[in-house]
């Protein structure tokens, strides 16, 4: 093959996968006899004891988790068939926070999609918002302004920390260490303020927009986050103190949902539950958008696969994401922050004033919305969980055709069955939190 | 088009032109589009899970993405090559290869009057959830699929929400409704 890159810095270092691997791990999914192939009405219906089958199956428990259970990080419902403590086939149920997203973005305007979109992965919104605008303005052929570009890699750095930060609260909490919820809160509390002071809302932003972004970086934003940063490095060595050198900590993570490389590549895991297995995949520096291909960075990856690399993956990547967001503040250009096209850009506030063609203009804008040229186009980030894809498909109108998000949380929901294979009932919690599911993303 | 797939990536001299009918590029067999930059393949119904697992062999690891598309109302070509027939709905795949770093996706025609396709289950265990998906919201079927239930909405649900002709409902709003019933007094 005409490699083109070298193929050493992509895979594991030392067995780099091939297809032979990769044949050999879809042949172990599809017989290891993890997924519980029930529908979510039988197992409710057949929830409690289970005798033993004619097929020599033991005795077995069906007990469903969830939707309502504290360390489901919302309304995640699990089917777990049990032999005795063991966990030996589950299925997790989805659903129960569908809201037909999707539709709705066929109801609105290209510039009303980021309103919309922003509501999936709450946890990281600018990621959604970008997702679309980045599409979007491919259909439309345009080109944002440098400082636009860099202002969405520093906001989205500053949301992955952010996200970051809320999986490590709720992690922590799953797993009892109940102080660690209180830190990573607050942690992230400072972040969410400095993404208000810059957007006006601690969340669903609705900033980063076909074209640019919103509105510039206010006055003062470089000493605001500059006194987040100065702080965070020695907020997470307290995290390491509390965290990643406990015996009880690492009894409960290490070995723990422990995936291959090539099984999570079959089941198209992305971000850190792909990362964790040693296999350095990351589209930020693999395949680059916005401004990562002028930043130094590096993608943190784990060897064993197991819950504890997936800890330790997200807490490296903040500090990565630090040292992303200090290299965007002192690169941030002058210039304009949305695109001059008259298109797609409403006139400058002062103008509409003076102007009835521009009072036309924005009223237009904003009531019918601009045309996007016929075509189809898929365009991917990695965001905090793995690769978040937009597939837009537009018929010449200002509204889409279809609007379909490639939730990484969704697509990741998939491993938990094979994860939990085998496992402890205690450890479901520990792997669920591991995964990360948005429950909002997984839905829709 | 070489033989180990390795393809000149400009934009007028993808894959082999005057393979296909009426001189229309071709890749890995099948006719081939650009859109906004992007290579876009269109195979047929029934040679779409063999290219899958063509390509697999050839470096497209991951299956990143599958969803379906409902074009019911939309007129024109929607960039489709001549050879292929436009039908209502579509199911697009879209294919990852780590190793050269690149994309391509698949964009298979389905007939209404037939909404199945083969599932691809068996070449990408983790196009499940997708394809349940689909099938759930747009009422495709997936033959071969071990668990073909519907996964976002309720067992007992009736019809499939993103078909253009679903009815979308709308739950009454005090002031709308008022302002309706003003309208047509």
């Amino acid at each position: 093959m005409s490699q083109t890159i070298d193929p050493t810095t992509v895979g594991t270092q030392d067995a780099a996968v091939d297809l032979a691997a990769l044949d050999a791990a879809r042949e172990r999914l599809a017989t290891d006899d993890a997924v519980l192939r029930m529908s979510a009405t039988e197992a409710e219906e057949r929830s409690g004891y289970q005798p033993p089958t004619d097929e020599g199956m033991g005795e077995r428990m069906i007990m469903n988790m969830g939707p309502q259970h504290p360390s489901t990080h919302g309304v995640l419902r699990l089917v777990l068939e049990l032999d005795g403590e063991e966990i030996t086939r589950s299925r997790p149920v989805i659903g129960y926070l569908h809201t037909g997203m999707e539709k709705t973005g066929e109801q609105l305007t290209y510039l009303q999609g980021p309103t919309n979109v922003t509501r999936m992965d709450y946890a990281a919104p600018l990621f959604n918002e970008l997702v679309f605008s980045m599409a979007t303005e491919e259909l439309l052929g345009i080109e944002v302004p440098e400082r636009a570009q860099w202002i969405r890699t520093l906001m989205c750095e500053v949301n992955r920390i952010s996200s970051h930060m809320l999986f490590m609260a709720t992690n922590g909490m799953d797993l009892g260490a109940v102080s660690m919820m209180l830190y990573g809160w607050r942690e992230r509390e400072e972040l969410l303020r400095f993404l208000e002071a810059v957007t006006g809302l601690r969340m669903n932003h609705n900033y980063i927009r076909p074209g640019g972004v919103a509105a510039d970086l206010p006055d003062g934003w470089a000493e605001h986050l500059d006194s987040i940063l100065d702080v965070l490095p020695e907020r997470l060595e307290e995290f390491d103190t509390l965290m990643t050198g406990q015996p009880i900590w690492r009894e409960r993570l290490q070995g723990v949902g422990v995936i291959t490389a090539e099984e999570a590549l079959s089941l198209a895991a992305t971000g850190p539950l792909l990362r964790s297995t040693g296999y350095a995949w990351d589209l930020r520096r693999d395949m680059p958008y916005l401004c990562y291909d002028q930043l130094d960075f590096d993608v943190v990856v784990g060897s064993y696969g197991d819950s504890f690399d997936r800890y330790s993956i997200r807490l490296a990547e903040i500090r990565e994401s630090i040292r992303i967001v200090r290299q965007c503040m002192d690169k941030m250009p002058p210039g304009d922050y949305r695109i001059q096209d008259k298109k797609v850009t409403p006139p400058p506030r002062a103008r509409i004033d003076e102007s009835m063609e521009a009072l036309i203009h924005h009223f237009k804008i904003f009531t019918e919305g601009f045309k996007v040229p016929e075509g189809e186009v898929y365009v991917a980030v990695e965001n905090p969980r793995g690769e978040l894809g937009c597939y837009l498909v537009s018929d010449g109108s200002s509204h889409p055709v279809r609007m379909h998000i490639r939730a990484p949380s969704f697509v990741n929901l998939q491993t938990l069955p094979h994860l939990m294979k085998d496992s402890l009932i205690a450890d479901t919690v520990a792997i669920v939190s591991s995964v990360d599911p948005i429950m909002g993303d997984v839905d829709r | 088009m070489s033989a180990d797939g390795a393809v000149d990536r400009g934009a007028d001299q993808v894959g082999d032109p005057g393979a296909g009918p009426a001189d229309e590029p071709t890749l890995h067999g099948v006719p081939v589009t650009t859109s906004c930059g992007q290579e876009v393949l269109h195979p047929s119904r029934d040679g779409y899970r063999g290219l899958v697992e063509e390509l697999r062999s050839q470096g497209y690891w991951v299956a990143v993405d599958l969803c379906g598309v409902d074009l019911l109302g939309t007129s024109g070509r929607r960039g489709l090559p001549a050879s292929v027939e436009p039908e209502r709905f579509e199911v697009v795949v879209n294919l990852l290869d780590h190793r050269q770093r690149r994309r391509t996706r698949l964009r298979v025609q389905v007939p209404e009057s037939d909404p199945v396709v083969d599932s691809l289950f068996d070449v990408h265990p983790g196009l499940e959830a997708s394809e349940r998906e689909t099938h759930d919201l747009l009422g495709i079927a997936f033959r071969g699929h071990p668990d073909l239930s519907r996964i976002l909405l309720p067992d007992d649900w009736v019809g499939h929400p993103l078909r253009k002709d679903e009815d979308i409902g709308r739950i009454p709003v005090q002031f709308k409704l008022g302002a309706d019933q003003a309208a047509r007094s």
